[in-house]
């Protein structure tokens, strides 16, 4: 597949290049695999700490980033990149600005900058900082790329044939700007030494509170711009593209996407409630996660409401399926997020497990659903294949990995509220109910129910990953499809 | 655009016009529900900002019509707690650790005040319970090294074990064997004799010779000559074959004798009083402690 491909019923014969979209694809797969197989790994440790197996390279502290950065970035960043790029060309009927050339700069690029950030992991090189681990030299190097993306991103919007963006490109537009200032913001550090010694060592520009204030507006932030916004981009492409309807609201979508832009950026000090952080600056965190909550729900209600009139195929597709039920996951957690920003809540849930629960009914729920099911859309078209091998072998994933999501987010939130009572709860003289380790102790059967969650959810992974080497063969499995010839007909 | 405009018939609603990869869009207008919703959680917050502390300004921020202020809020929370532990707490700073066994509601105030503060800080090593570990002595059972007595466990918790605190419990035993002090027969025979103290010796000729070595090397001067003990200076009562460093089967527990005699361990425990605990704390301590089961 090294030549340009011609776009399939395109009103021109625009040449879009989608070798390098196939690249992204085929990464995302892998290293979903690798982050899912990381985070169970980890899982499993809590539940039994010898699984650290006493090596410094395999304790939970060095790959519990491996864990987060292959997920959010390795899979996620590779979905981003694989979905953007497809959609830009194809909604601006336009080119890659830049070529093959710098999109394959692009694709190397981010890669060398995933294995530079996980090695460095596996060593304890890190800045200690979550979902900013990785020390200078990376940082850099990612900027470069991230500067890269923009500009192809930026290039090909400007190259368009459309008279106007489509709604998706603004989603993914924002998220780059919006990743490159937080990216560079965050990580404004000095090495303390350039040439010998502990080259790779440096120190943040911030100290003390605004260092952890500075965390947190990226932290936060990256949930928002990378996990939320970038996907909602996927979201409405994906979504009208599969249920071949018209998007339900032009108007929901202008007025959600400005309002989330807005308030997303001011949400991070809920992070920090009952810190050091000033008072007035946990107040605006609180509040503008709470007026956060229609801006989010305005993705959830266009997506699912675009639905209307072919809610059947979610009887019938089950790729469908996977893009549906990620709109009601995210649903679920830009509610709960706003409720757990609310102080009496957060005084409850921060440091629990519910947190964690909380992340993980967004980031499975929503984020690799919806990344699985524009996946199971891309594969067939990029690599130009009638269907997917098996449309019964995504069925099975999308039963499999919701049963393991359903067992993690129900455990958590149980250990999580536990642990939180437990924490708070006196005796009748006054006194402190329980000891830490009391606490740790009860939590050990719902960190087994977790990690056999996890271990759900990697392998629909698995079988993904298996229905796609299948599909790019070019197998097509003998198999009861799901829509008989006649209805299919019958629908036209 | 606006001219390609078509209706849709599902929803009765027109599209925009335009049209991207075959993707059209509708002008449905935003629900009614949604934007009165995004509404009230706009006036609760601008509601919010005004009572509680909120918006920088030039020169500070805006405190509130509340007054709230987080610091103050810790303060009364912990007064309030200091409030709801009140009499009790005045009780027991003043009383005697024999006063507070003798009187039931304050004895079982500082029960429940000893068993927290012993979970959160003690039973890491001693065990929920006080069960002991492997060289973390049992609190449970009556077997005492430093005493077991109320004021022998309120010292050893107030200044500990073997630390750098002036007050703290000192005792070190000397290494023996190695080099030409004690030979391999002689840590051997030794050792039985150790173990017959308790009645587990495996070879009652060599333990008699043993007897010998075990005065004439001055075991006997702080283990006793019976091997009872001394908990003035913290030397374990070899007849009780109670032992910190102890492994299950005879064989093995001659070995960790003879390494004992070798190369000496001694644990250290840390003074709580350096730790921070106040002396009220440590009373409860050393009450729970005592209750446990072994208390003299």
């Amino acid at each position: 597949m090294t030549q340009a491909t011609v776009a399939q019923g395109a009103k021109d014969a625009t040449p879009y290049f989608d070798d390098v979209i196939q690249k992204f694809v085929l990464a995302a797969t892998f290293w979903g695999i690798v982050g899912f197989l990381a985070g169970d790994f980890i899982a499993w440790q809590l539940a039994f700490p010898a699984l650290n197996l006493d090596l410094e390279w395999t304790s939970f502290g060095r790959v519990r980033p491996v864990h987060t950065s292959a997920v959010v970035f390795a899979f996620g960043g590779n979905v981003l990149f694989a979905t953007s790029l497809y959609i830009v060309q194809r909604t601006s009927r336009a080119s890659l600005w830049g070529g093959r050339a710098l999109g394959n700069f692009i694709f190397w690029g981010y890669q060398l900058f995933i294995v530079m950030a996980a090695s460095g992991y596996v060593m304890g090189i890190t800045q200690g900082k979550e979902y900013a681990e990785p020390e200078w030299y990376t940082d850099l190097w990612l900027t470069v790329v991230w500067v890269a993306y923009l500009l192809t991103f930026v290039g090909t919007l400007y190259k368009r044939k459309e008279p106007h963006i489509y709604v998706a490109n603004w989603f993914f537009l924002a998220m780059i700007i919006t990743i490159a200032m937080l990216h560079i913001g965050n990580n404004l550090a000095v090495p303390i030494a350039l040439f010998g010694g502990t080259w790779w060592k440096s120190y943040e520009i911030y100290s003390g509170v605004q260092d952890a204030m500075t965390q947190w507006w990226y932290g936060h932030n990256a949930v928002g711009f990378f996990l939320t916004a970038g996907f909602l981009g996927i979201m409405y492409y994906f979504v009208p593209k599969r249920a071949e309807r018209p998007v339900y609201s032009y108007r929901l979508s202008i007025v959600h996407f400005w309002a989330l832009i807005f308030l997303y950026i001011w949400a991070g000090p809920h992070h920090l409630h009952y810190t050091a952080l000033p008072d007035w600056a946990q107040t605006l965190g609180m509040t503008f996660s709470v007026m956060l909550w229609m801006p989010s729900w305005g993705g959830m209600i266009n997506g699912l409401m675009t639905l209307s009139g072919a809610w059947d195929k979610l009887r019938t597709d089950p790729v469908m399926r996977f893009l549906v039920t990620s709109v009601a996951f995210y649903g679920m957690s830009t509610f709960e997020g706003p409720m757990m920003s609310i102080k009496a809540v957060n005084s409850l849930s921060h440091y629990t497990d519910w947190g964690i629960g909380h992340v993980h009914s967004g980031s499975l729920g929503w984020v690799a659903f919806v990344s699985f099911g524009a996946l199971y859309c891309l594969v067939p078209t990029l690599w130009k294949r009638k269907q997917l091998y098996s449309m019964r072998l995504v069925s099975y994933h999308f039963w499999i990995s919701t049963v393991g999501i359903v067992l993690y987010i129900t455990a958590m939130w149980i250990s999580g509220v536990m642990q939180g009572l437990m924490w708070r709860a006196y005796d009748s003289m006054g006194f402190l109910q329980y000891s830490f380790v009391e606490t740790v102790a009860a939590m050990h059967p719902y960190y087994i129910i977790r990690a056999t969650g996890g271990v759900l959810f990697l392998t629909g992974g698995l079988i993904m990953a298996y229905n796609f080497y299948r599909t790019i063969k070019g197998d097509v499995r003998t198999e009861v499809p799901y829509e008989t010839p006649v209805a299919a007909a019958a629908r036209g | 655009m606006a001219t390609n405009t078509e209706k849709d018939t599902v929803s009765g609603q027109y599209t925009t016009g335009h049209e991207w990869d075959g993707i059209k869009e509708l002008n449905t207008p935003l629900p009614r529900w949604w934007v009165w919703v995004f509404y009230i959680t706009i006036v609760w917050a601008v509601g919010y900002w005004v009572v509680y502390p909120s918006w920088p300004t030039m020169n500070g921020y805006w405190a509130g019509t509340f007054g709230w202020h987080s610091r103050t809020q810790v303060v009364q929370d912990l007064e309030q707690a200091q409030a709801a532990k009140g009499v009790y707490l005045s009780k027991l700073k003043d009383a005697s650790l024999e006063d507070i066994i003798k009187d039931k509601d304050l004895l079982n105030f500082a029960l429940a005040g000893g068993r927290s503060v012993f979970n959160e800080n003690c039973a890491a090593c001693h065990g929920v319970g006080g069960v002991g570990a492997y060289g973390f002595p049992n609190l449970a059972d009556d077997q005492w090294l430093w005493g077991g007595t109320l004021d022998d466990i309120k010292t050893t918790i107030t200044y500990g074990i073997r630390n750098t605190n002036p007050n703290s419990r000192q005792s070190e035993m000397p290494a023996f064997g190695g080099g030409d002090k004690l030979n391999d027969a002689q840590l051997n025979d030794l050792a039985e004799y150790v173990l017959s103290l308790s009645k587990n010796g495996t070879d009652p000729a060599a333990a008699e010779r043993g007897r010998a070595i075990f005065s004439s090397n001055g075991c006997d001067g702080c283990h006793g000559e019976t091997g009872e003990g001394n908990q003035a200076v913290g030397a374990p009562a070899l007849a009780a074959g109670m032992w910190l460093y102890k492994a299950k089967e005879v064989k093995a527990q001659k070995a960790q004798i003879i390494s004992q005699i070798q190369n000496p361990k001694g644990g250290v425990m840390p003074s709580w009083a350096d730790r921070g605990l106040d002396d009220a704390t440590i009373k409860e301590l050393a009450v729970y402690v005592h209750s446990l089961g072994g208390g003299k």
